[in-house]
């Protein structure tokens, strides 16, 4: 019984002191269509991203209006024709990252990991799995990651008049750089 | 003993492991943003009227309007469709809320110009401010011959000028209405007991049906006792909007023959209970220059 407790306590203890959360609110999406009419591309640099170092667990939270665009005019028309950013303000990412194991805090450098979750986007909600790169440096880690978002899977309808001007599939570049919260 | 400690561990880990993203998610908190509305309307026209959008900074807007003959004029004239009143418009964004615009009408060969400036942005959360307001000062020359060329004809007879003040709110993605108070001045009026100063009050909107199309009206009512040279009516038009990518087609049954702000908000003289409608529609295109460099 003695031993239980003791194991119990040292399981509390070890999530306390343990728990090793990074977090930013300044990551950076870009992401990139390509078509022989017209290149499109979309910075956000107000990210939400977090990961738990204990558990693994990778979320994201994407304010879709903060996508700027070259243009004006694309800019509204994505808003308001295609992720219907008044019906779905947020895209969510939630996520594990499998080899969490590998990551270690007080070994600098690159770490190739393989992350898995649920991509929300226009109401929609689709398995994703993306191969990435954590840099682990003091403090803080370096993630970055690209992934292929095909609009049509998240029911986001493209009329034929432009069909030709927007890429089937859709590079999406994401670069965080996660602070380690301190508390 | 035991069997109780074992069980709690596997509910703690357990429970752990579910809520770990979601937790996770808990720490971005509810950070409020200010959050501009976009898109009252989709594009610088309600149907004949300005509406309270503008040309962001270096973007331009060319603009085909086109009224055609009255619709009761049946086979013979093809129901309007073998005349034509035109005008050509540009606008241009010197910043994101300043617009200059200029425009030639068919209608009294009349030149306009005007300035375009959106004092106020409808926005939510971290700021709320309940609608959207633009402000309008404009010129226009009318450059038809004198009438009379043997008298002493005054250049300044030809002017007449626009103040516009646009108040605007999007109450939803598919319905934003708009209230539209003018003035408008004429240096040069028929008889002495016509104003030189008209003020009209005007009211409309837009409800979309799909993404992409949306029914407008736009109506503006002179208030009486100020032209009496003349019998006016009140300018009234039903639209429909057609979005497709960098074009905007709005097509249009009015009773106003001028295009001219100015012109169709005085000068409306055609009945829509006699049958004196007329069809048109705008044709904008957007051109960008010098887009936002990241």
């Amino acid at each position: 019984m003695k031993k239980y407790s003791l194991i119990l306590l040292v399981l509390i203890m070890g999530t306390s002191v343990f728990a090793q959360k990074f977090v930013t609110k300044s990551g950076h999406i870009r992401f990139y269509s390509e078509t022989p009419m017209e290149t499109i591309e979309a910075n956000n640099k107000q990210v939400n991203s977090a990961y738990d170092h204990e558990n693994g667990a990778f979320v994201f939270k994407v304010l879709m209006k903060s996508f700027e665009f070259e243009k004006a005019l694309m800019q509204e028309h994505f808003n308001e024709n295609y992720v219907e950013s008044d019906d779905f303000p947020n895209s969510f990412f939630k996520g594990k990252i499998v080899n969490n194991e590998d990551i270690d805090l007080n070994k600098m450098g690159e770490v190739p990991v393989k992350v898995i979750g649920q991509l929300t986007l226009h109401g929609m909600t689709m398995d994703v799995e993306a191969d990435g790169i954590m840099d682990i440096q003091e403090n803080m880690i370096s993630a970055s990651s690209k992934i292929i978002i095909e609009p049509k899977e998240y029911d986001i309808k493209i009329p034929g008049a432009v069909v030709k001007n927007i890429a089937e599939e859709i590079e999406v570049f994401i670069n965080v750089d996660l602070k380690k919260l301190s508390k | 003993m035991k069997r109780l400690v074992l069980l709690f561990l596997g509910l703690v880990f357990s429970v752990s492991i579910t809520f770990a993203q979601d937790d996770l998610m808990d720490i971005f908190g509810e950070e409020e943003t200010i959050d501009y509305t976009s898109a009252t309307f989709k594009t610088t026209r309600l149907t004949l009227g300005y509406s309270v959008e503008n040309p962001v900074k270096n973007d331009m807007i060319f603009l085909i309007s086109h009224h055609f003959g009255n619709i009761n004029g049946g086979a013979y004239e093809f129901f309007g469709l073998d005349q034509a009143t035109i005008r050509l418009g540009l606008e241009y964004g010197i910043t994101d809320r300043l617009t200059v615009g200029y425009g030639r009408s068919s209608f009294n060969k009349t030149y306009d110009g005007y300035l375009k400036y959106k004092a106020f942005r409808q926005s939510s959360g971290a700021k709320i401010m309940p609608v959207t307001m633009s402000l309008i000062a404009g010129t226009s020359i009318n450059t038809l011959k004198w009438e009379n060329p043997d008298q002493e004809n005054y250049f300044s007879s030809r002017m007449t000028y626009l103040f516009q003040v646009l108040v605007a709110k999007k109450f939803n993605k598919n319905l934003s209405l708009q209230v539209m108070p003018s003035m408008v001045h004429k240096n040069l009026v028929a008889s002495s007991q016509d104003k030189n100063d008209i003020f009209t009050i005007g009211a409309g909107g837009r409800y979309k049906f799909t993404k992409r199309t949306s029914i407008n009206l736009e109506y503006h009512y002179v208030i009486p006792n100020q032209i009496d040279s003349y019998e006016y009516t009140n300018s009234l038009t039903v639209g429909f909007d057609i979005e497709t990518g960098g074009h905007v087609f709005q097509l249009f049954f009015t009773n106003s023959v001028p295009i001219n702000t100015t012109d169709f908000l005085t000068q409306t003289t055609d009945k829509w209970e006699n049958g004196d409608i007329y069809f048109g529609f705008n044709i904008s295109r957007i051109f960008s220059f010098g887009g936002k460099k990241h």
